[in-house]
């Protein structure tokens, strides 16, 4: 499947999810979907760079930290951004306990072996776009933050990378 | 699943018993026709709620309950630190005291005719709304900590209103126990742009008039007469609340389970309020109240100069002003006994009666206004809160109509430029930047107000006292 994104109903805000080969091009997608919340990513020129970088132990929780940072950037920059280099560090040691990724077609959730070492996962990121220009833009509506609500970062059966979670607007 | 454990507790009342680790009973307030359509996961919530450590009484859900974060839109939900209550980020969301206040302008319909489309211009030009708009405020890192520490009081000093505006507020416009300490860099960097600013989504700026008395003694102490105009303003405390509330939960999810907390759903992330983690959010917390009451006052301070501009002679006096997304200290009588609790109400609006304390001399005989922001092409009210809620719901009512149906369904159902030509022909001016905004905010996308304050008054939360309909939005 070709990376890609969409937005999904949720009753009082949105959901978005971003499918990719690599958890980091899902990563990417779901930015574009987060994007998207706002305005047209046609209209989005990816012309200024921002760095942005996060860390956090488990996939889940990385990729709300990573949400929540790009909104922290588009709302101090007041910029929108439409184009994204997501890495993400493995870590140098391997675990030792086995670490069952989610499975979005059985809905399993992580589970850490009790003891089992945990490791911390590098985010790092350029991100670019431009500063929102009212008229050319017209964003539609202010995003608030990435909720853990419906939160999934897994890989489904033909091994393709998807991630999703509500974003309060 | 949860709908066949529902048992009706006269009129408007609806329990679930405690069952599976809940410590108290679900009580949900609607009629036959809202509960029938609530959907499953308010019920789900709900009970979710009714597990948390000291909670008390209660797991209430009022009448425009829906679908939210940890706790369901419209959940309050009261905690006893003696008994190891929790505080939950969860349970006060993002928008940490999203409110409303309701503005008497000494106009009626007939002042404001005439004028309506310049009206609707200046205030889009002069009352920064949406994505992208600034503050015409810029503080330095020490005045934005007075202003998170004085709220409405700060703005007040500064000479964006009057001692009246702080007697009717809540708090009388000031929370204590506000800790700037403990409020990110990252949240008052957000800050810094959006003092005075109203926001985008579901937040707004109506004219209204008065189409409808209910309760004209209440309606006379509350200076409400037909036809007369109002401005009411929904928003709250702006990026700096997002940020308080984004790294607080962040930070209780890790923490809960070394405090012993089993949470049913992430978003239900909460601490110990005696905790050093409950202490830094409620002292930030705190600040998100003050900074949002504060930013409401600013924004009055402009409303008033775009209608002494135009009305030289109008005078814009705060009927009241509410929040709806707090945790507050209030004292409630648990099993015969006067006792300190921590409500939170998520999307639901304190309701108190006559005789309460912090009400203004002019309005203490009958009680504190609720201010029900409808939808844009519907209707907003305005209720008076009553004694004998304080044993129903610890003195709680609804916030608005609450959505019946997604954005994205929103925006494949209607097109904004549609919304706003049917609005126009029904006499309501909209200006705001976006029509896929105006698509997704469409009245068809909520609840029928009307129906959500009938269930309210007939389940004796609150009691109708005037019709509010719009005339100009603003909208971000």
């Amino acid at each position: 499947m070709a990376a890609h994104w969409e937005h999904y109903s949720h009753p009082a805000d949105i959901g978005i999810r971003g499918f990719g080969a690599t958890k980091e091009e899902a990563f990417a997608q779901a930015a574009l979907a987060l994007t998207a919340i706002v305005a047209d990513l046609e209209m989005v020129v990816p012309k200024e760079e921002v760095k942005i970088s996060c860390q956090e132990q488990d996939d889940e929780f990385l990729f709300v930290s990573w949400l929540n940072a790009l909104i922290y950037e588009m709302a101090t920059r007041r910029m929108l951004f439409s184009r994204f280099e997501v890495r993400i560090d493995k870590p140098a040691v391997k675990p030792q306990a086995k670490y069952l990724s989610t499975s979005l077609e059985t809905g399993l959730a992580p589970q850490f072996i009790a003891g089992s070492p945990r490791f911390t996962q590098d985010l790092s990121a350029r991100v670019f776009g431009e500063k929102i220009d009212v008229k050319k833009h017209t964003p539609a509506v202010e995003v608030k933050a990435a909720t853990y609500t419906d939160l999934k970062v897994g890989q489904s059966k033909n091994g393709d990378w998807v991630v999703q979670c509500i974003v309060d607007v | 699943m949860y709908a066949d454990k529902l048992k009706r507790h006269g009129e408007c009342q609806w329990h679930i018993e405690p069952f599976d680790g809940m410590r108290v009973p679900v009580i949900i307030f609607a009629d036959e026709k809202l509960i029938k359509d609530m959907d499953e996961k308010v019920f789900e919530q709900a009970v979710n709620v009714a597990k948390l450590p000291g909670i008390v009484k209660a797991s209430y859900a009022m009448p425009d309950a829906h679908w939210g974060y940890g706790f369901p839109i419209g959940g309050v939900a009261g905690f006893d630190a003696e008994q190891g209550g929790v505080v939950s980020a969860g349970g006060v969301g993002f928008d940490i005291s999203c409110g409303v206040r309701a503005l008497r302008t000494g106009l009626t319909v007939g002042d404001i005719e005439p004028q309506k489309n310049r009206l609707a211009d200046l205030l889009a030009r002069r009352i920064p709304a949406g994505v992208g708009s600034r503050g015409k405020l810029k503080l330095s890192r020490r005045e934005m900590d007075d202003m998170l520490v004085g709220g409405a009081h700060w703005a007040v000093e500064r000479g964006y209103g009057t001692a009246a505006d702080l007697e009717h507020t809540e708090e009388h416009g000031r929370m204590t126990g506000a800790e700037p300490r403990y409020v990110s860099d990252q949240a008052k960097k957000r800050q810094e742009d959006e003092v005075g600013t109203l926001g985008s989504g579901n937040h707004y700026l109506e004219v209204q008039k008065v189409t409808e008395i209910y309760d004209a003694a209440c309606a006379e102490a509350f200076g409400l007469h037909q036809d007369d105009i109002l401005v009411s303003i929904h928003c709250g405390s702006r990026g700096l609340g997002h940020q308080i509330g984004t790294d607080f939960l962040s930070r209780m999810l890790k923490e809960a389970r070394s405090h012993g907390i089993e949470l049913p759903e992430r978003e239900l992330a909460c601490a110990p309020i005696k905790s050093e983690l409950g202490r830094q959010y409620i002292g930030a917390m705190n600040c998100g109240m003050n900074c949002a009451i504060a930013n409401r006052q600013v924004l009055t301070h402009l409303i008033r100069g775009v209608f002494a501009e135009i009305w030289p002679r109008s005078n814009l006096a705060l009927l009241y002003d509410v929040s709806h997304n707090t945790c507050k200290v209030e004292e409630h009588v648990v099993d015969g006994k006067a006792k300190k609790l921590y409500v939170h109400r998520k999307g639901a609006t304190r309701a108190f009666g006559p005789g309460y304390t912090l009400l203004p001399a002019d309005l203490k005989a009958v009680g504190q206004p609720v201010l029900i922001g409808g939808t844009m092409g519907t209707a907003s009210y305005v209720l008076v809160g009553t004694e004998e809620n304080m044993s129903l719901s610890l003195g709680s009512c609804c916030h608005g109509a609450g959505r019946a149906m997604s954005r994205t369904q929103a925006t494949k159902k209607w097109q904004g430029r549609d919304v706003i030509r049917t609005l126009a022909e029904q006499g309501i001016i909209i200006r705001g930047a976006s029509v896929r905004g105006v698509a997704e905010e469409a009245p068809g996308a909520y609840k029928d107000v009307d129906e959500v304050v009938e269930a309210t008054e007939r389940a004796e939360l609150a009691r109708k006292v005037a019709k509010l309909e719009p005339t100009v939005c603003v909208k971000g």
